[in-house]
This record gives C-alpha cells, structure tokens and sequence, in this order.
C-alpha cells in the first residue's frame, strides 16, 4: 500500500455523516467550535491536526461516545443518512452498532481473543451457529491482519497479546460487527510498519463498502489511505477537502504551517 | 505487677525512676543533636557547603545514637525484669507451703501484695526502709500493712514474708542495675556520634539506615504481635489438649459442658451453627451489596454517589452490638410473627417459638456485611478500566451487558476476594449471634431453631467463675485457635486472589 493514491477520487459521493454547527464543551472548556463537515460514503476521510486540538472528540461526538463522560456537553447537529443521531428516539446503542470505533489505546476485554472478537456478533445475534460465528471471527481477524499469529492460539486471553496486537485484535474485534462507518483513532500509532501497511490495505478494503474517519498524526498516512482531509486546530475545522488538494495547495496558512512541520 | 504504668503506689514510685531515667536520656538526646551538629559546622568552618550532609543530619544521627541503643535496652529491662524475678521467687516457697485447694499463683498474689504494702509503707515514711528489711514474721505485719490500706486475706506467714523481702531487695538491686546500664549506653552513643560528626563522615546515609531500621521494627512487631496472639493460643490449647481427648474436640458429636468432668467437647456443633449462619448472612449480604455496588459505580450519578457512599458507608461504623439488640428486640420478634404463634401468626404456623434463631442472626449479620461488601467491590469495580466500558459501548452494548460481560468478569476475582474477606468477618462475629442465635448446640437444617456458634462458647465458657485448668475453660483456646486457623486460611486465599486480580491491570 505505498502506492500515493492523490489523484485518486471518491468513487461515490453519496453523503453519509453530515456535522453542522457542531459545538462540544468539556465542562467550560470549550473543545469544539463550530465544526460542520459533509463526510461522505465509501470514502476514507482523515482528521489531521495538532495534539489536543479536538479530533478525538469530534470523532467519539459521530458515535455518541462522549455521552459516557459526564462533563461533556454536545450542541448542533448530526446527521447520519439524514437521521440526527441527537435526536431523543435515537437509540445510542444501536447507534454504535451502526457506527463502530477503534480507540487510540488498545483496550481488549480481559477475555480469549476469540471471545473478544465473538462479542459483538454475540450481542447483536449476527451468528445463526457456532460454525456461523467461527467463520465470522476468522474472517474478522483476517482483515485485522492479525490471523496468523493468533490462529494456533484463539483461546489465549487478549491482554496478554503485545500492544500492536492487541490494536489489531481491536481493529477485528470492530469490523466483526460490520458497521457502516468505522471510526478510527489513531489505530497505527502501536504498530510496526508491516502491521500499518497491513491496517491501511484493510482500511482501503473497507472503502468498498463503509465510511471509514480515521484520525493520525502522520501526513503520509493521511496521504496514503485517505480521499479527504480535514485539518483540526484549536477546536476549530480550519480546512476540508480533497487529500490531495489539502497536502500540495492549502489555502489556509495554519494548515500550511502544520503540513510542513511549523506548528504542531 | 511490676509493670511500670500499674495504678498502685508502687508502680507510680518505680515508673518515676524510669520516667526520671527517660528523660534524661532524652535530654542527653537534645544536648547531642545540638553539640553534634555545631562540632560537624565547626569542622566544616561554618560553610555547610563543605559539609557531606545537611547539619540536621549530624544532629539527628546523635540524638539516634544516644537514645535508640540505650531506650531499647530500657525496654527489654522493662519487660523481662519482672518475669526472672517472679521465677527466682518462686523458687523459693516450697511445695509442701501450698494448700490444698490454692495455687502457686495465689500464693504469689500474696507475696506481691505483701512486697507492694511494705514499699508503699517506707514511701508514705510509718516504716523506716532498714525497718522494713529487718520486719519480722513475729511482728503484726497484717494489722500494720492494713493501717496503710493494704488489706491481706490472712496473717502473713514466714515463707511469705521472706519471699516479698527477697522480691523487694531483688527489685531495687535491678532498678539500680538498669539506670546503669542504661545511662552507661546513652553516654557511650552520645560519645560515639558527636566525636564522629566531622565534615566527611555520612550523617545522611547513617539516619536513613536508622529510619530503614526503625521502618522495619514497627511491620515485624506488628508480625511477632500476631505470632505471639497464635503462640499463647497454642499453648493453652495444647493444655486442652492434654486433659481432653483431641478425637472428642474434633470428631465428636455434640457439645455438652457440665461439671461433673466429663463433658462432651465437640467443635462439630458449633461448627455448623457458625457455618449456617455465616452462610445465611453471606446469602443476605452478597446480592444486595453487590448489586448496590453496581448501581452506585456504574448508574448513579455524581451527586447520588456522593451521599449515598457515605450513608452505606456510615451502617459499617455501627457498633455490632447495636446490631445484636437490634436481632433480639426487632427482627427477632418480626420472624416469630411470621413463623410462629399458632393461629395468631401471619402464617398461622407454629414453626418457630422464641426470637432467637439461626435465621435471626443470619439476616442481621448479612445486613450488617451489606455495606461491607458493596464499598468492598465499588471500589474493585471502580478499578477496571474506562477503556474497557467504551470498547463494550463502542461495540453496540447496552451499559448491562457491558456490565454483566465485560466489567464484572474483569472485577470478578476482587470480588470473590471481598465476600471471602465478608465470610472471614461473618465467621468470627460475636456479638450478634451472642445475642441473636441462641446457646444451643445441635445439628439442625431448621433456620428457624436456635444453634449457637463458635464465637459464643467462647464467650460463654470464659465468663462466670472460671478456672482455668479445667477442659471446660480450655475448650475456649482451642475453638479460638481453630476460629483463628480458619479466618486466617480465608483472609489469606482472599487476599491472593485479589493480588492477582491487582496484577491484570498495574
Ligand atoms: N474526558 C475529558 N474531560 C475533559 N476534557 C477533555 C476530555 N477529553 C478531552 N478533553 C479536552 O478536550 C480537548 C481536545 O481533546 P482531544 O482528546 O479531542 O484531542 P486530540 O486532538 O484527540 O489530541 P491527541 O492528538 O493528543 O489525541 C483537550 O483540550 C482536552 O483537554
Ligand atoms: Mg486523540
């Protein structure tokens, strides 16, 4: 997956995750301003930007994580195949079904690695047998690019894989649910390069079929995997378009500045 | 008694020469500390930078070696003076003097009070101390120790006599032989520490072997504490042991003290009362504890969690008691309306006739284990990571089944450690069952008769007259031992099995 894709367009247009006026406040912190953003379906988008500027929070704001921590405040809408995910009928949890996440710190559950893969398709009856769901959690953790190592071993507990492992297993463990957008923090950044190359050939697998927003800190990550870019700074969405476009000619300076290494 | 905080006159005269001893051994400390960090500035020329530790560390380091070595040997004098003493006397009084019916020890009581009334005699100036050496046995002794308020059970006889002279001349030949030895001590550390306080000499490493030291005394006393507690139970034990038959106390089936000398001595009993009850309470205490620890840690919110915590935790502060009078006079009487009275009950059956009962004692106990439990795994519950909530979540699982599969089985092993710790306590409580489970000892599966457990034999065959070389008052030591050998056994499975949980995460 070296291959620079740049020039590479989205191959469909359709809308899928549409943020607007979207502001989020921890206690009275303010976290994000004013952020509105089109994501678009079968798409890979990346959320770039300097540490502590809010990527990680707009992201869990796409799958109502941030209702699990009690300070946080969410303002504005969004919209999910035209549905606002806010909206009070909107079930949270079978929202997340829809909307599946890796977290930036790998977190298996103290169970085997087959367990931890099972658990999804378990809680929402994906599998109609057993055999049903043991090719679903091959399958799983085939795109986690992890099956080889663990194949001799599904009964070993998760937690006792190494940390880039254990980020793999995480990746499995979201993609055995097959959700319809995947929301992706920071994923690579435990992994060695082969396990990354591997993350970002299942990340453009995915393209076919989900919407997939991954947040990095790596540029040629950003440039690699993803179609469009969006540039975080201070809580604010500074600039949003083509990857391509967004790496060779920015047109804000702060995102110019970042790319090229002067603030960060 | 020769221990030097006893109430009498005696002791107040002693305990002011050991008070006298000690503060001037404190204040050779003072004096140290100062002189030892001058000499140490001194040698430096007043510039600390030259110095290899802080001045304080000079000061510190001879107040150290005046008084550690010197009040440490203060101590041991204290503590074993008294025991070679009694020993030497006792040596003394021949066998033959003991009557019929008395005891070694009651003769000593006497040489004591005799050795006690004659110091409190010369202190308070009626007997002249030569006096008092010379008194004879012919003498009044009774009527003149009786004017000084000492009142003796009998005429003092010679051999007692003799004996409270030998005791008082070897008291106060030891008293003389500590301040020596011990003032010698101090001076010889205060020397040793201020001659060595110059610039070079390493103040500060020598103070934190003396603080690693001192760090290491204070947790293997509180180890020889629990060693000697299990030591002193053993040997009372092993004296059970030797007037009754071990295969009756373990094997044996009912528990029948009389006085007659042949009673039957049987754990078994008591240890099915104690393992119902204990069970019943852990039955009452574990749900309800667990699942208020669930609600508390994972449900309410911040405000509720912050009063309701303390309330829980404000029934573990009540005194047991309390709890006890609470089985006797409320839910004692409550079960009896329920499962028994006849035809005035609720049930109309007559199953159960007096308030106390296995069922009573058990209720309250797992009432009293309720907060216990819940603040025990709240806390554990409390410990398994965030992160592992927001994958379960992140995954489309409802805060239950995040609960009931990813959270408890991570907290599972903690948990299993709090209700051993609960069944440790629930085990070895006395007062509820004392005044809630009755004092009979059988095997019974009925919940609603009375049984009687472990704790309040104890307590029974240790109160009232007591003599404490018969197997009924022996059988005590032994039950609190094997009570101790199986709490101890709990506690310690528990605790490794919360170590272990401990290691999954840190
Ligand atoms: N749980 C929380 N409670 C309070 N404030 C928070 C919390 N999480 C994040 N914040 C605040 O929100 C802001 C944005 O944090 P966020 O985690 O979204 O940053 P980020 O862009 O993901 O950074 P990084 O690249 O380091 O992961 C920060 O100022 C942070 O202090
Ligand atoms: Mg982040």
């Amino acid at each position: 997956m070296n291959t620079m894709r740049l020039t590479e367009s989205a191959v469909d247009t359709d809308i899928k995750i549409t943020a607007k006026d979207v502001q989020v406040y921890y206690g009275d912190n303010h976290a994000i301003k004013d952020v509105s953003v089109e994501i678009q379906d079968k798409t890979v988008t990346a959320f770039i930007g300097p540490s502590g500027c809010g990527k990680s929070t707009f992201l869990r704001c796409i799958n109502r994580m941030n209702d699990t921590i009690d300070v946080c405040r969410v303002q504005g809408d969004i919209k999910i195949d035209g549905e606002d995910i806010y909206d009070k009928r909107v079930d949270p949890v079978q929202l997340r079904a829809k909307v599946g996440m890796v977290f930036q710190k790998p977190n298996p559950f103290p169970k085997s690695i087959y367990d931890n893969v099972a658990y999804g398709p378990r809680i929402h009856g994906l599998a109609k047998n057993k055999a049903d769901l043991d090719d679903i959690v091959e399958r799983a953790l085939r795109r986690g690019a992890i099956w080889n190592e663990v194949k001799d071993r599904l009964d070993a507990p998760g937690t006792g894989l190494s940390g880039g492992q254990q980020q793999r297993l995480c990746i499995a463990r979201a993609v055995a649910t097959e959700p319809e957008v995947l929301l992706m923090d920071e994923p690579c950044s435990a992994l060695d390069p082969i396990a990354t190359a591997q993350v970002e050939e299942l990340i453009d697998e995915l393209r076919k079929s989900y919407s997939v927003v991954i947040v990095t800190h790596s540029m040629q990550q950003a440039a690699r995997v993803s179609q469009r870019t969006a540039f975080f700074h201070l809580g604010n969405l500074v600039e949003y378009g083509e990857t391509g476009q967004i790496f060779t000619n920015p047109v804000d300076p702060r995102t110019e500045n970042y790319i090229t290494g002067r603030i960060g | 008694m020769w221990w030097p905080l006893n109430g009498t006159d005696n002791g107040t005269l002693r305990m002011s020469i050991t008070a006298i001893l000690f503060l001037a051994v404190l204040a050779l400390c003072v004096l140290g500390y100062s002189l030892a960090r001058n000499r140490a500035l001194a040698g430096a020329g007043g510039d600390r930078r030259l110095l290899h530790s802080l001045p304080t560390y000079y000061g510190t380091n001879a107040a150290m070696f005046t008084a550690v070595p010197a009040l440490g040997v203060m101590v041991i004098w204290l503590l074993a003076q008294p025991m070679m003493i009694e020993t030497r006397v006792q040596g003394m009084i021949p066998a033959s003097f003991i009557d019929e019916g008395s005891s070694i020890g009651l003769v000593m009581n006497d040489v004591r009070r005799v050795a006690d009334g004659l110091d409190l005699a010369v202190k308070s100036g009626g007997l002249s101390a030569d006096d008092a050496r010379k008194l004879s046995a012919n003498s009044d002794v009774r009527g003149m120790l009786a004017d000084r308020g000492v009142a003796l059970g009998s005429d003092v006889k010679p051999e007692v006599l003799a004996a409270a002279q030998t005791y008082r001349s070897a008291a106060a030949t030891g008293r003389m032989w500590m301040v020596v030895v011990v003032m010698g001590l101090a001076l010889i550390g205060f020397a040793i520490a201020v001659s060595l306080s110059k610039p070079d000499f390493r103040a500060r490493n020598v103070v934190e072997r003396g603080i690693l030291a001192l760090l290491m005394v204070a947790a293997s006393l509180a180890i020889l504490t629990t060693l000697g507690i299990v030591l002193s139970m053993l040997f009372e034990s092993i004296n059970f042991f030797r007037v009754h038959p071990a295969s009756d106390f373990f094997f044996g089936g009912s528990w029948a003290p009389n006085f007659r000398g042949d009673s039957d001595l049987s754990i078994l009993p008591l240890l099915w009362g104690t393992l119902y009850i204990s069970l019943i309470a852990l039955t009452v205490a574990v749900p309800i504890g667990l699942f208020a620890a669930i609600y508390l840690s994972e449900y309410a919110g911040p405000k509720l969690r912050a009063v309701a915590k303390p309330l829980l935790e404000i029934l573990a502060g009540i005194p047991t008691i309390v709890y006890g009078l609470f089985a006797l006079l409320t839910v004692g009487p409550a079960l009896v309306r329920v499962f028994g009275r006849g035809d005035e009950g609720l049930l109309g059956v007559e199953w159960m006739s007096g308030a106390t009962a296995v069922l009573t004692a058990g209720l309250v106990m797992g009432i009293m284990l309720i907060p216990f439990v819940s603040s025990l795994s709240d806390d554990i519950i409390n410990a398994v990571p965030q992160a592992m909530r927001d994958g379960s979540l992140g995954l489309g699982a409802t805060p239950s089944e995040t609960i009931r599969q990813v959270v408890l089985p991570a907290a599972l092993p903690g948990i299993v450690g709090a209700i051993l710790l609960a069944a440790s306590r629930a085990i070895g409580e006395t007062m509820i069952v004392v005044l809630g489970a009755g004092a009979i000892a059988k095997f019974s599966a009925n919940p609603l008769e009375a049984m009687t457990t472990i704790t309040t034999r104890i307590v029974s065959q240790l109160t009232g007259d007591t003599d404490f070389s018969s197997p009924e008052t022996l059988v005590a030591f032994a039950l609190g031992l094997t009570l101790f050998v199986l709490t101890l056994g709990l506690n310690v499975f528990a605790l490794i099995i919360v170590r272990k949980y401990r290691e999954q995460y840190d």
